[in-house]
């Protein structure tokens, strides 16, 4: 293996945004030498683009919140499919989490009485998120970079993982190559930290990043790890619509959170019209009562604007396909009204959601101060993953951890906003922590020279082919443009099936992938080498919503609109057949401890 | 449709030249969009960084027509299209391929200033208490993302090269987040002026110029610690007391 430049850790960390720089800071107080490989520069991974904040129930605007009101909003935002142990980890250590960042130099915004700020989201009781204005993400990756970047932490910067590598049913390191110079380096490490986030490059519209490609869930997956809940792709009910080349980008909930409204092109708050019975009793009747409710009144219930983003994104794709949307294709979103309420509105919304402001002026020639946006759902978030244990996060293949976005559990069939930077601090830390107990406790696995030779002859093969072979650019289009058509916001059993055969198809055509050029930096190349892991998460995506008949959260199935009994009951588990063939099997769902069942009761 | 011409640099360290590419573009197109579309067409292994395309993480800086920006917040409707669109990379960091720059230097500089030193915490439960009046100045170079815009630009880096000399404008703001937070108890003021070069910076305030988040990097981050460096060490009532400590 003389070809191999090798790197030994104790816990090598994949992926650096909030969930791997929150374990790699945790593996390294505990002592163990760590190592993390992120696919592009330190700062710049998917965790920067969160503009909302993050859930934690402190309390400090509104003290009648605490860690049983977030934790039952988060089941009721689940539909119960989430893991309840998950669920109360995460509501109860929230609050510590995001306190000890402001040690590491976080600045968030403030109360009158100088204590963190919390704002209104959709599917939170109470004022909860923890924010910076509209870029809370930045500061939280930011904050967690220099942290680490101080505590000794190896970066690998601009590094990919190929492959798992295992000796026997332990994983005991990664085969990556380093985006520069296109060389192989191996990583042995005792344990081995998933966090690469999300799958939202399988979808022609999405807020995501390049490197959303679904790599953790496929490499765990080909690794023999189970997966979670894949069926459950969420769409941000706001991205922006025009112009085309802005299409997908993130409008935060944070505009809603801060008294926006949504209308249709008659000027109907629609979201009036079609209230779910189970948040009948906590949502606002009457606009006033909404915008009291964004102006912090206590005795306001909140606006529909804000129920869960599963119902909203289903509300506006009715509104549109009603022909009622915008000119577009979308519907308006309007923030600009509240200088009916307020005297220095375009001040106020300046300093509230500078990066939506600036984001508007710069790309789309509005001023959201003065008129309303544009936006139609986008593909957003992956609340299924790899199925872990919910206090260590392991997987099912030992030494082989997964936390954020790549992970599965907490947030069941839908996640509420701001649950998604709390869930990586948590879990985080988690997998940080018992990542480096395992490396304490066990002692190097054997590197697997087959594996590796194999994995690394077949990541070359494009380069064989050269540029006679298919272009990679030209298969991940066809495979976006697919999975946005047939396997999108509104899923029915035919569409699907249409899917499975194109995947089918361009599966064939990856294989004989070809790209020009030599090794350094050749973006070609490394999208051919992602098409392996979006075409393996596009078709477990498409297999778990066949499966699951029945609509409830993220999952929305024309053919089977209504939400079943029997179906609440189970969860989707999806491993790799022996034949190498998705294997997609109903289990249970975890039931809650009777405690946990009366925390729920209470707060209805 | 309409087409434009883009004039890409590519090459690596050694040797590269501009080609010309043309393409089609459509409404509301960025720089990225039209970069991205030549290399899903024309030249798959064209080398470029990007991540969010929403001016959020600083990854796609280049210079077009001769200016530092990002790609993807420059709308082809704001440049002149009857001649061709220049993108080359960022001149003061070194070239690795194409668009994309060895940018490695400025995290090697940024773990050499000192990380925060919290102060005790005014609260039971460990927190701190500051008003939003305190965090409003940090909170503006907390805005940055790390582009490198600023870097690119200062001709203390560009021209004269003296990359381990001075820290650059980036880490002058990020020193002013660290000096300027309330909690915070560490005092850089000798590194400012010795290792990090502060004295270098004769606030051309080309660096504000060309940030991307509109960071008044000069007046509001530079200014104050060059003052802060100049009281303590410049300062002859200060320097009299010392005498006589």
């Amino acid at each position: 293996m003389a070809e191999y430049q090798i790197h030994e850790y104790d816990v090598l960390v994949v992926g650096a945004g909030g969930a791997g720089l929150r374990a790699a800071i945790e593996a390294s107080a505990a002592g163990v030498t760590t190592g993390v490989v992120t696919k592009s520069l330190l700062g710049k991974a998917h965790t920067v683009m969160a503009e909302g904040g993050m859930a934690a129930a402190m309390g400090n605007v509104d003290d009648r919140d605490n860690w049983r009101v977030h934790f039952a909003d988060t089941m009721r935002g689940g539909q119960y499919l989430n893991n309840p142990r998950m669920a109360e980890i995460h509501a109860k250590e929230a609050p510590a989490r995001v306190k000890e960042l402001e040690a590491w130099g976080a600045m968030f915004d403030r109360t009158k009485d100088g204590r963190i700020l919390q704002r209104n989201f959709g599917g939170h009781r109470y004022p909860r998120l923890a924010h910076v204005g509209d870029r809370t993400g930045l500061e939280m990756i930011r904050t967690l970079q220099d942290h680490g970047v101080h505590r000794g932490i190896q970066f690998h910067m601009e590094t990919t993982v190929v492959t798992l590598l295992k000796d026997g049913d332990r994983c005991v390191g990664t085969l990556a190559y380093d985006r520069e110079r296109g060389r192989f380096l191996v990583f042995h490490a005792k344990a081995v930290v998933l966090a690469t986030g999300g799958i939202g490059r399988a979808y022609q519209i999405t807020s995501n990043s390049w490197e959303y490609t679904g790599d953790g869930h496929s490499l765990a997956y080909h690794a023999g790890a189970a997966l979670l809940d894949m069926e459950f792709v969420q769409f941000h009910p706001t991205g922006m619509v025009w112009p085309p080349s802005v299409r997908g980008i993130l409008v935060t909930e944070g505009v809603r959170g801060e008294g926006g409204v949504l209308r249709n092109k008659e000027g109907r708050r629609f979201m009036f019209d079609d209230i779910p019975a189970n948040y009948k009793s906590q949502t606002a009747d009457n606009p006033e009562e909404g915008w009291r409710y964004t102006q912090g009144d206590k005795s306001a219930r909140r606006p529909p604007e804000l129920l869960t983003r599963d119902h909203v994104a289903r509300c506006i794709n009715r509104e549109v396909k009603a022909g009622r949307g915008s000119p577009h294709g979308g519907v308006f979103l309007d923030i600009a009204w509240i200088k009916e309420k307020l005297p220095n509105s375009a001040e106020h919304i300046k300093k509230k959601l500078p990066s939506m402001y600036h984001q508007f002026k710069q790309l789309a020639d509005i001023d959201i101060t003065q008129e309303p946006m544009e936006i139609r759902p986008t593909t957003h978030y992956m609340m299924g993953g790899v199925r872990v244990d919910a206090d260590t996060q392991m997987s099912g293949v030992a030494g082989l951890f997964a936390a954020g976005e790549c992970g599965a559990g907490l947030h069941g069939a839908n996640r509420l906003g701001g649950n998604s930077l709390s869930d990586l601090l948590v879990f985080g830390k988690r997998a940080g922590e018992y990542a480096a107990q395992f490396a304490k406790e066990h002692s190097a696995g054997a590197l697997p020279k087959d594996q590796i030779d194999a994995a690394a002859r077949a990541a070359l093969e494009p380069f064989e082919r050269g540029p006679s072979g298919e272009n990679p650019y030209a298969i991940q289009y066809e495979l976006q443009e697919s999975m946005q058509k047939l396997v999108g916001i509104v899923r029915r059993e035919e569409e699907m099936q249409q899917a499975l055969e194109i995947i089918e198809k361009l599966k064939r055509r990856a294989a004989k992938a070809g790209v020009s050029g030599n090794r350094e930096y050749n973006n070609g190349w490394h999208t051919a080498l992602d098409l392996s892991n979006l075409l393996t998460v596009s078709e477990i995506v498409t297999r778990a919503a066949l499966e699951r008949k029945e609509s409830r959260g993220a999952q929305f199935r024309d053919d089977y609109p209504e939400k079943s009994e029997e179906w609440g009951q189970y969860n989707l588990r999806i491993e790799k057949a022996a034949d190498g063939s998705v294997r997609v099997e109903r289990i249970p769902v975890i039931p809650m401890a009777e405690e946990m069942k009366q925390v729920v009761e209470e707060q209805k | 449709m309409a087409s434009a011409t883009f004039r890409i640099w590519r090459g690596d360290a050694s040797v590269g030249e501009f080609r010309d590419y043309t393409t089609e573009i459509s409404s509301g197109m960025v720089v990225l969009d039209a970069v991205h579309k030549i290399q899903a067409e024309q030249a798959n292994d064209l080398a470029v960084r990007w991540n969010c395309k929403a001016g959020k993480c600083g990854s796609c800086s280049a210079e077009i027509n001769g200016r530092p920006k990002l790609m993807c917040m420059t709308r082809l409707n704001t440049l002149p299209l009857d001649q061709p669109v220049t993108v080359e990379p960022m001149k003061t960091f070194p070239l690795l391929k194409d668009l994309v720059t060895d940018v490695s230097w400025n995290y090697r500089v940024k773990e050499r200033i000192e990380y925060i030193k919290p102060r005790k915490p005014d609260a039971p439960d460990g927190t701190w208490r500051m008003y939003q009046s305190d965090v409003d100045r940090v909170q503006e170079f907390r805005k940055c993302i790390e582009c490198f815009l600023c870097q690119d630009v200062c001709h203390v880096l560009r021209d004269h090269r003296l990359h381990d000399k001075f820290i650059g404008p980036r880490f002058l703001v990020h020193a002013a987040a660290l000096e300027m937070n309330p909690i915070d108890s560490a005092d850089r003021l000798q590194d400012l002026r010795e290792s990090c070069g502060i004295g270098y910076c004769n606030i051309t305030k080309c660096c504000t110029k060309v940030c991307p988040e509109e960071i008044k990097i000069t007046d509001n981050a530079i200014i104050p610690l060059k003052e802060r460096v100049v009281d303590r060490y410049y300062d002859p009532l200060t320097r009299l007391f010392r005498v006589f400590r």
